[in-house]
């Protein structure tokens, strides 16, 4: 066994084909990983491999976090040492995080609000979102030392690779600040002389919370306007009002000339979506929760290649089997799991107890949240990853 | 439910039951049921964790440790420590994350779906028939395949023939090769060599499930008898690790036996008849099914741990999905219901347990009423007779057994 982790450690045998070896090397780290999967069955070497470094290349893409510095009451900034796969990503982009919360796996996407750093760490902000089961545990309760799960970097907002020539706008509304400050903080690195300004650039940052304490990273915004390197215009909905398009006109005169970019809740988004639609002008969005899954009684499920209706007092089961789905299925009766599908998103009911099962996208898991066919109700416009035939 | 009022009244050990009784008993239980899933949770998915990483580590050290195997205390201790490794995975583990205990957790890793242990038989084939059709079908004499496997006697309404006379044997046998009588039971072997027998070919899915199950043996017999062992050889140890593999496995498999063993074996669990299940059997009456047809073993919390929490058989039966390690925690709760209803909670230590179940096995390999009938006087001319049973035709043997039967219940009632 402790072979096995000498050999596999080496990182021959951990990135095969990705480094040109000598065609015998390659054949021989094939072979001794064959050998150390064949000593670790029915467990994968990496079972083994994961309990001494989670970090290490060729795992499963985790991190451990390093610090948690708390920035307002509500929000922290959590710095992860990423996983050794981990590969680079763009400011603005954004990371799916996977965390235990009570037991149960959640994941949840999240602004990087840094450019890639020196150190090599990554960091997220999170803002405790009122009843919010995740962000309330990365906020208070997550602590240095954890292992998180992560995903690659995705997300198209981002600034052009050429800044040249651009004026920008950027919208951000309460945690939706998140993605800026990680653009900004990679335009205008902070020293301890200042603020580094490579090019001289015009940013116009709208940021809009209900006060200034409710703020994230405003103290942040502040000096880089002090500083000179954007201008900030801050609108604070509990003594000011709501944000709209006439007002954000006269806050940005030149409106119509910015490249746009606007990060906050759905309500703002549309709006702006809406006017810019209407003006003809591009407008980069972003937005962190998804709409809500309604909930209801019934509703229906989508198999691949065919939409199935299903009542709410039926399970799922016998729905798409009359509707000429080939189901897998066992005891009828919930106690087999040998019906055990992946729902990729909606929400089903327990017909022994009422609960509520809901995946959002992006929310759960890569692979879904599994049910119970035979005993789930649908409760909403459900898809499941299953052929309809 | 409605209940029709034409159904038939109960019998037997729940007689003094009433429909409305059952109805109410099955609703406490799923209200046990809800209180652990409404407290499910982190100290919870720490304790799976924390299962499985012990487990790891005891194996990865007792096989390191059985590197150097030719010196005895190192052969010793990575035998223990190994046979102990391979038993967690197999009980508390295995067993219960294939049941969805742990699903709940949304864990890629430790889900029902991908799991897999180290025993011959294949995680798909064992969920099939241990949690469909022998958590579905607990004990209904013909329908559950675990009632005596298929290859015994262990109730009084299943035919008695001449080869239930070999039962005890292989019942030992099997003991001693467990994992692979629970692979060739999954696979409904037997059945299928018959049917083999009468010309019939097995199915194409068959087929592809004993391929699969002999890939599982050949992966899991190469890393015990031949990689680890190689291994070893780098400090000459490689035949000492062959064997404290071996041993490794024996262990494993008598233990596993006798657990098991102990679920439904011992005398006076119950076993129903096809006939008598309810076509729509509600749960409250499944939930009593589960309740009579299974045995507990009490003892420490070692040993509940060690037998995968199968030592609170009746509470996973009833529960077969809620996480093992708050069985513990709901026994009382539910073995004050078996009191208010009147039922009979069976629960015992190990090896009265075990000796109950092994007493089963030897009085059925004999004719219903020969042991009650047979004393020291009579011995000779009852042998005779069970001689004549087995070499004589079918209405001979029936005659007999018929004779063995009446005798056994005149005996019973000279001695009351």
């Amino acid at each position: 066994m402790e072979s096995m982790v000498e050999m596999s450690t080496s990182p021959a045998l951990l990135a095969p084909g990705e480094v040109r070896r000598p065609a015998w090397r390659e054949r021989f780290s094939r072979k001794a990983w064959e050998v150390a999967e064949s000593i670790a069955t029915p467990l994968a070497p990496a079972d083994y491999l994961d309990m001494f470094n989670p970090l290490r290349p060729g795992a499963d893409l985790r991190g451990r976090v390093v610090k948690v510095t708390p920035e307002t009451a509500d929000a922290a900034t959590i710095e992860i040492k990423p996983g050794a796969d981990w590969r680079d990503h763009v400011p603005g982009q954004y990371v799916r995080v996977g965390v235990d919360v009570d037991g149960v796996r959640h994941w949840r996407a999240y602004s990087l609000t840094h450019g890639p750093r020196k150190d090599g760490l990554i960091s997220i902000t999170v803002k405790a979102v009122p009843g919010g089961k995740v962000s309330s545990h990365l906020v208070r309760r997550l602590s240095p030392g954890k292992i998180v799960h992560l995903e690659q970097a995705a997300g198209e907002f981002v600034l052009p690779s050429d800044l040249r020539g651009h004026k920008f706008l950027m919208v951000t509304a309460g945690s939706g600040v998140t993605p800026v400050i990680g653009m900004l903080r990679n335009l205008f690195p902070v020293t301890d002389e200042g603020v580094v300004q490579h090019q001289r650039l015009d940013v116009t940052v709208v940021h809009v919370a209900p006060s200034r304490p409710d703020s994230i990273f405003i103290r942040n915004l502040e000096s880089l306007h002090e500083a000179g390197a954007i201008r900030l215009v801050t609108r604070y909905t509990g003594s000011e009002g709501r944000l709209d398009v006439d007002t954000l006109n006269e806050l940005v005169p030149d409106l119509k000339e910015r490249r746009a970019y606007a990060c906050g809740p759905a309500g703002l988004l549309d709006t702006l979506q809406a006017w810019y639609d209407a003006e003809g002008l591009p407008l980069q969005t972003e937005q962190f929760r998804l709409a809500t899954v309604v909930t209801g009684e019934g509703g229906t499920v989508a198999f691949t290649g065919k939409t199935v209706d299903a009542p709410g007092d039926r399970p799922i089961l016998d729905a798409a089997e009359d509707a000429g789905v080939l189901m897998p299925s066992g005891c009828r009766m919930g106690i087999c799991f040998g019906c055990v599908l992946p729902m990729k998103e909606g929400a089903v009911r327990d017909l022994r107890n009422g609960e509520l099962t809901v995946a959002h996208p992006g929310e759960t898991g890569p692979e879904g949240v599994p049910i119970q066919t035979c005993i789930s109700a649908a409760a909403g416009e459900c898809v499941i990853d299953h052929p309809a035939s | 439910m409605t209940i029709a009022p034409d159904a038939p009244a109960y019998t037997g050990p729940i007689a003094h039951l009433t429909r409305e009784d059952v109805e109410q008993l099955g609703r406490e239980l799923d209200a046990i049921r809800q209180e652990v899933i409404d407290t499910r949770g982190e100290r919870d998915a720490a304790y799976i964790h924390k299962v499985i990483k012990v487990q790891r580590s005891l194996e990865l050290g007792s096989r390191a440790v059985l590197l150097a195997s030719i010196f005895p205390p190192a052969f010793v201790v990575g035998t223990v420590g190994l046979s102990i490794a391979k038993i967690l995975d197999n009980m508390e583990i295995g067993h219960n994350i294939m049941h969805g205990q742990w699903d709940w957790m949304r864990d890629p890793k430790i889900h029902s779906t991908v799991w897999e242990w180290d025993n011959a038989s294949t995680a798909e084939g064992w969920k099939h028939s241990h949690n469909e059709l022998h958590h579905t079908y607990t004990n209904i004499v013909g329908k559950d395949n675990d009632l005596g496997w298929g290859i015994m006697r262990v109730d009084e309404e299943q035919p008695w023939t001449p080869s239930s006379l070999f039962q005890p044997a292989m019942n030992f046998i099997n003991m001693c090769i467990f994992e692979y009588g629970i692979a060739a039971y999954d696979l409904e072997l037997g059945r299928v060599l018959r049917q083999k027998k009468k010309g019939r070919r097995p199915s194409a899915e068959w087929e592809m499930a004993a391929k699969k199950t002999v890939a599982k043996i050949r992966r899991q017999a190469f890393k015990d008898y031949v990689a680890h062992p190689l291994l070893s050889m780098i400090a000459l140890s490689g035949p000492t690790t062959l064997v404290a593999n071996l041993t490794a496995n024996f262990v494993r498999n008598v233990w596993t036996h006798s657990v098991i063993m102990c679920g439904h074996f011992p005398e006076g669990v119950e076993t129903f008849e096809l006939k008598d299940i309810p076509e729509d059997e509600g749960r409250g009456d499944w939930y009593v099914r589960q309740m009579l047809g299974s045995a507990n073993i009490s003892g420490s919390k070692l040993l509940h741990i060690m037998t995968g929490n199968l030592s609170h058989q009746i509470e996973h039966h009833i529960f077969p999905d809620l996480p093992s390690n708050r069985y513990a925690e709901i026994a009382p709760k539910v073995r004050a219901l078996f009191d208010k209803y009147g039922l009979n909670y069976h629960t015992a230590p190990m090896p009265q347990q075990v000796a109950s179940a092994w007493h089963k096995v030897l009085r059925l390999s004999l004719p219903n009423g020969f042991m009650e009938s047979t004393n020291v006087r009579n011995a000779p001319s009852q042998l005779g007779k069970l001689v004549k049973a087995v070499r004589g035709d079918n209405r001979t043997r029936r005659r007999i057994l018929k004779e063995f039967e009446a005798a056994g219940a005149a005996s019973i009632g000279t001695a009351v």
